[in-house]
């Protein structure tokens, strides 16, 4: 975090070294006189920054966005850069292979929701869109035995992959990945379920016919794929063959007799199309909460008030000559069930349930096409994006 | 009607046996004596013999 300090800070010294004209160093200039209260007196703060968790319902849930919201007072509520440069925070709690939690802080709640609807429904990944049934004697439907293998993540790249409606609806090998299946239940011999380590990927492409074979003609049928190349000869996947990104997915089950034939392509979608495309199985936030003692919480009630919260939130500590008194130990676990403040005005006068406006604890659940942390970056990417396609708009 | 009535073979929806049957045969799979048979599914690269 120091070196983005630095840089910030750095840019700023150039911002007034350039020009001093400059509307930002005029505002630097104004905001550090002495005689601009720059900071809102704290009952005013707090209804700013926080949620206030009443027992009915949530009080002051919006932002105050109005620059000059606080003129009367003197003090600058407009939004800039620099600001959010100092003040903006990452801070990663938790990263495992799928799966990632980390707090965004100094951020606007739109900004968040932003993040979060273009993870589910924007972030590109590749899934099994066409399905060529060959033969399906199974008692699983065609229609819906290929819904479940569109679901099925894929383990590959999607920005090694091209969208199809780029080259034309052509399916070539930069924009189809082709699996087969073929499995089949011999008679005589127990059941089988099929699962998704059946499907092989095919780097040459698709090998069904996709017109009538004329008997007589000796040039290769022409298939539903059109591969000017092997996929397994590029150098991105030579080394790392293309499969399913679990293998122990169910897909049917077959009696004796049965059989399933078919060919699968995946192509480059995303989740706004179809949810197969979305490449999170979850991606979600919420605020920090704030759990205040507002007046000593001691002995038989502190005992009561430990007791009272499902989640742990509260402890107690020992404070001498037999007496306890209750600490607020792990306010990150409070779910705000609001269970600590039922049970009369009194415990509502003790406790204070509060969540920080602008602190996001987010949590993002890969399908395991990207590792989490390369998913959100991911989705800055595009936002980033969004943005610039505006001010071109505008400009 | 047709000259030659070809042999259609079909799948017993019991056993999976496939079976050929020719035109007034008794529709009943021949290894388990199931009498529901189901038409195999064609393949597309056998319609130019339709």
């Amino acid at each position: 975090m120091s070196s983005d300090e630095d840089e910030s800070m750095s840019e700023q010294e150039e911002q007034t070294k350039s020009g001093k004209e400059d509307n930002g160093s005029v505002l630097d200039y104004i905001m550090s006189l002495e005689s601009v209260p720059s900071k809102l007196p704290p009952h005013l703060e707090l209804l700013k920054t926080r949620v206030l968790c009443k027992i009915d319902a949530p009080q002051h849930t919006d932002t105050i966005q109005y620059s000059g919201a606080y003129a009367a007072l003197g003090v600058d509520n407009s939004i800039r850069l620099d600001n959010f440069r100092q003040n903006f925070k990452v801070q990663v709690n938790r990263l495992t292979e799928d799966d990632i939690e980390f707090d965004m802080i100094g951020i606007d709640p739109a900004l968040a929701n932003a993040f979060r609807r273009i993870l589910i429904a924007e972030v590109p990944t590749m899934a099994i869109e066409r399905i060529y049934m060959a033969n399906n004697t199974s008692v699983i439907q065609d229609e819906v035995l290929s819904h479940r293998l569109g679901l099925i993540p894929i383990g590959a790249d999607p920005r090694l992959f091209e969208y199809p409606e780029n080259a034309g609806n052509e399916k070539n090998e930069k924009n189809t990945i082709v699996f087969k299946l073929h499995v089949r239940c011999e008679r005589q011999q127990p059941r089988i379920t099929v699962k998704s380590n059946e499907l092989k990927w095919l780097p040459n492409g698709s090998e069904l016919p996709s017109e009538d074979i004329k008997p007589n003609s000796s040039s290769k049928p022409k298939t539903f794929t059109s591969f000017s190349c092997s996929q397994d000869s590029l150098p991105e996947f030579s080394g790392n063959p293309i499969a399913p990104r679990n293998l122990d997915i169910i897909l049917a089950k077959l009696g004796p007799g049965q059989e399933i034939e078919l060919e699968a392509h995946a192509v480059k979608g995303i989740g706004r199309t179809h949810a197969k495309w979305s490449p999170v199985a979850t991606a979600w936030y919420r605020m920090l909460p704030e759990v205040v003692l507002l007046k000593e919480v001691e002995d038989e009630l502190a005992e009561e008030l430990k007791n009272k919260c499902p989640v742990g939130v509260f402890d107690i500590e020992d404070i001498g000559k037999g007496r306890k008194r209750a600490t607020v130990a792990r306010p990150r676990s409070c779910t705000l069930c609001r269970e600590c403040i039922r049970g009369g005005k009194e415990w509502e006068d003790r406790v204070a349930l509060r969540r920080v406006k602008d602190h996001f604890i987010f949590t993002v659940e890969s399908t395991g096409a990207l590792p989490p942390e390369v998913l959100f970056t991911e989705a800055v990417k595009i936002l980033e994006e969004k943005c610039e396609r505006v001010i071109t708009e505008l400009s | 009607m047709d000259p030659q009535p070809e042999p259609v073979s079909y799948i017993c929806g019991d056993c999976g046996m496939e079976n050929t049957l020719k035109p007034g045969d008794v529709i009943q799979c021949r290894e388990c004596g199931y009498r529901i048979l189901y038409k195999k599914r064609t393949r597309r690269s056998k319609f130019c013999y339709l």
